[in-house]
């Protein structure tokens, strides 16, 4: 019983750090259909920064929230100057950018920020708490809690703000949303900047967790990815589904069958549910008019 | 009149010759993700070819190095090699960070006949031994069995055995696998996690859950030891633990949390505890020197094993070229060959016709992690 609760605990923790990054894909996507392949690297600047800022004497939260600015100034300019001029060509093609934009935000995050792997202080100590014979850490509640948070201001977002609208308009039809009067580029830049934002934040959460280092934003969006696909791409539900499924698969894998398959299995079963729902859990179902 | 200036040419010639430059080349992965490895690894050959220049060469012959960075890619370390052959005509060549990158490189060297001496661990590398191959770092089997000579002497025999996927722990626990029931060792749980999974405590609990277990080997490199030693806390396991020679450095204390990582024991170099050596140790002069100048050289930024692989293959390859009768590869190969009783940082070095590593099981001391710093057991 103990045991069951710690592979509970252990998968709840992972999911929650891959549901933390495929929330971050979901208002660029929503905006653009793009899949935005940097933002991993958002969740790793947010980390990095943060580390850099309390080496430098910070407070914590104020280095967090010096972090959070400054990736998400990073997200608003690779929209900019990556984005926006490359603006009428296939999703494709914009989705090639991200890739470059990744792998330029790491080189150069490899030279101002160095190359060593660095972890930040927990937020409420390392003591674990003990629950029916299982251990979980205070920072897993607060990845936990924060994947959540976004979670429901994002649905907010989406489904109670008029900009949240004239988000979803314009990735439904951009120059329809520009006739009813939205300004179609102040939302790709806001999703940009929101995005970055929660992979900064993201970023925050995960690092007494997990190490951060210029490298890591590869192996977190890959995982993020696939939790996303699994929820359905651009729904924060299914952002937040996916990741906690993918963690709890893991997790039980390890535990029960054996740690060798334990990537294997979660994405056998992402393969399954991809095929009996090719847009995901949640995906939305796209109709085509003529 | 023609003659005597085609022998004034000649002359010429000749003299350039003899007070030409010695050439050697280098690859390492100063960047990409190897970077941790051959960034001090490219900072100690540059220092060390800058020191000895200095110094006034090798024989009064300055040593000119040629050095390029591979980002951790063997078909780019490939591409150099055969540059540093073909192109800058180099009489003998250092690096390959990774065991991907040597593995390239070597089979260049093979071919052309040029002396190569590897920084990577695999044993593939020398083993079966090729003529113009070297290598400086010890094997994963070494590791292996120092690490289950000292589980031995504690009364440890039935341990678990949990590894990363990656290169390294996947070749790391192969090699244990394989060296466990020589050694006395029965391996009765053998998980393994991803190089950047955030928890481990599933793999660990059942581990910990294997009847009669009396301690836990972790084979891994980077970040996953690190998140192995805080679970290991977080479970409050009391089973000892070992760690690899991967993570041999104050980072790993860093990232784990110094209480975390109380009582953690791995195989490391001299390197890491200079000062803890005995006065007698032969290597305690030489590890002190090398800290302090890579030390000086970059910075502040501390000694790492990397860098020494890289300090002992330069001072295998000088220590060769200085004694070889001609700067030919041909002849600096058989001088590296006949190297004995070199000692190096990461132990002493005794080449021979069979033995293309050089190193004993003596190379390698137990540390433990004592109050956040390094302890010598033994």
């Amino acid at each position: 019983m103990s045991d069951l609760l710690q592979f509970l605990a252990s998968g709840v923790t992972v999911g929650a750090v891959y549901a933390l990054v495929a929330l971050g894909f979901t208002i660029i996507y929503n905006a653009s259909d793009v899949v935005n392949f940097a933002q991993g690297e958002f969740v790793m600047l947010g980390g990095m920064i943060s580390v850099a800022g309390v080496a430098a004497g910070l407070p914590l939260p104020l280095a967090a929230l010096i972090a959070i600015a400054v990736t998400s100034a990073i997200g608003v300019a690779l929209n900019t100057f990556a984005i926006e001029p490359a603006r009428g060509a296939p999703v494709v093609s914009l989705i090639i950018i991200t890739i470059g934009a990744s792998i330029f935000i790491r080189g150069v995050t490899q030279i101002v920020l160095g190359k060593g792997t660095h972890r930040l202080p927990s937020f409420s100590g390392d003591e674990p708490l003990h629950v029916f014979g299982a251990t979980v850490l205070p920072q897993s509640l607060w990845v936990t809690a924060g994947a959540v948070a976004i979670f429901v201001a994002l649905w907010l977002f989406f489904t109670r703000t008029l900009t949240g609208r004239a988000v979803l308009a314009t990735s439904n039809n951009r120059l329809a949303a520009q006739l009813v009067g939205i300004n179609t580029r102040f939302v790709m830049t806001l999703s940009f900047a929101l995005s970055a934002a929660i992979g900064a934040l993201a970023g925050v959460l995960i690092t007494p967790i997990l190490p951060t280092s210029f490298e890591v934003g590869i192996s977190l969006a890959l995982k993020g990815f696939a939790a996303a696909m699994l929820g359905g791409m651009g729904s924060p539900k299914g952002a937040l589904t996916g990741g906690l499924l993918l963690g709890l698969m893991e997790a039980l894998t390890a535990g029960y069958i054996s740690s060798h398959y334990k990537d294997a299995v979660a994405f056998f079963v992402i393969l399954a549910v991809l095929f009996a729902f090719p847009r995901g859990l949640y995906g939305s179902n796209p109709t085509e008019r003529v | 009149m023609k003659r005597i200036v085609t022998g004034v040419v000649a002359l010429a010639l000749m003299a350039t010759a003899a007070s030409a430059d010695i050439k050697i080349g280098a690859i390492v992965s100063e960047t990409g993700p190897a970077s941790s490895l051959g960034d001090p690894e490219a900072r100690t050959i540059r220092m060390m070819v800058e020191e000895l220049n200095t110094r006034g060469g090798i024989k009064g012959e300055k040593l000119k190095l040629v050095l390029y960075d591979d980002s951790g890619d063997p078909s780019k370390a490939k591409t150099f090699a055969t540059r540093l052959v073909e192109d800058d005509s180099v009489v003998a060549m250092v690096g390959g960070t990774t065991t991907g990158t040597s593995l390239a490189i070597l089979a260049v060297a093979e071919e052309s006949k040029v002396p190569f001496i590897s920084l990577a661990g695999a044993i593939e590398i020398i083993d079966p031994v090729k003529p113009y191959v070297f290598k400086t770092p010890h094997t994963d089997r070494m590791a292996c069995l120092k690490i289950f000579e000292d589980m031995k002497s504690r009364g440890l025999v039935k341990i678990g055995l949990i590894s990363g996927t990656d290169g390294f722990g996947a070749s790391m626990r192969a090699q244990c696998l394989t060296v466990a029931k020589s050694s006395g060792i029965e391996i009765v749980a053998d998980e393994t996690y991803g190089p950047k999974d955030a928890d481990m405590t599933p793999q660990l609990t059942n581990i910990r859950n294997k009847p009669g277990i009396q301690a836990i080997l972790n084979s891994g490199f980077g970040q996953g030891p690190a998140t192995i030693t805080r679970n290991y806390a977080q479970l409050g396991i009391t089973l000892p633990l070992y760690q690899s020679h991967g993570v041999a450095s104050n980072a790993f204390i860093e990232l784990s949390g110094a209480k975390n990582a109380e009582g953690v024991r791995l195989p490391g170099t001299a390197l890491l505890v200079g000062e803890l050596l005995d006065p007698k140790d032969p290597q305690k002069a030489v590890v002190l020197a090398y800290k302090a100048s890579f030390e000086k050289a970059a910075g502040g930024a501390p000694v790492s094993t990397f860098g020494g692989y890289a300090h002992d293959a330069m001072r295998i390859l000088t220590g060769a070229i200085a004694k070889a009768p001609s700067a030919k590869p041909a002849a600096i190969r058989d001088a590296i060959e006949a190297t004995t009783g070199l000692v190096g940082t990461t132990g002493t070095y005794n080449y021979s016709k069979t033995d293309h590593l050089g190193l004993d099981l003596s190379a390698f001391r137990i540390l433990e992690i004592n109050n956040g710093g390094w302890k010598l057991v033994q």
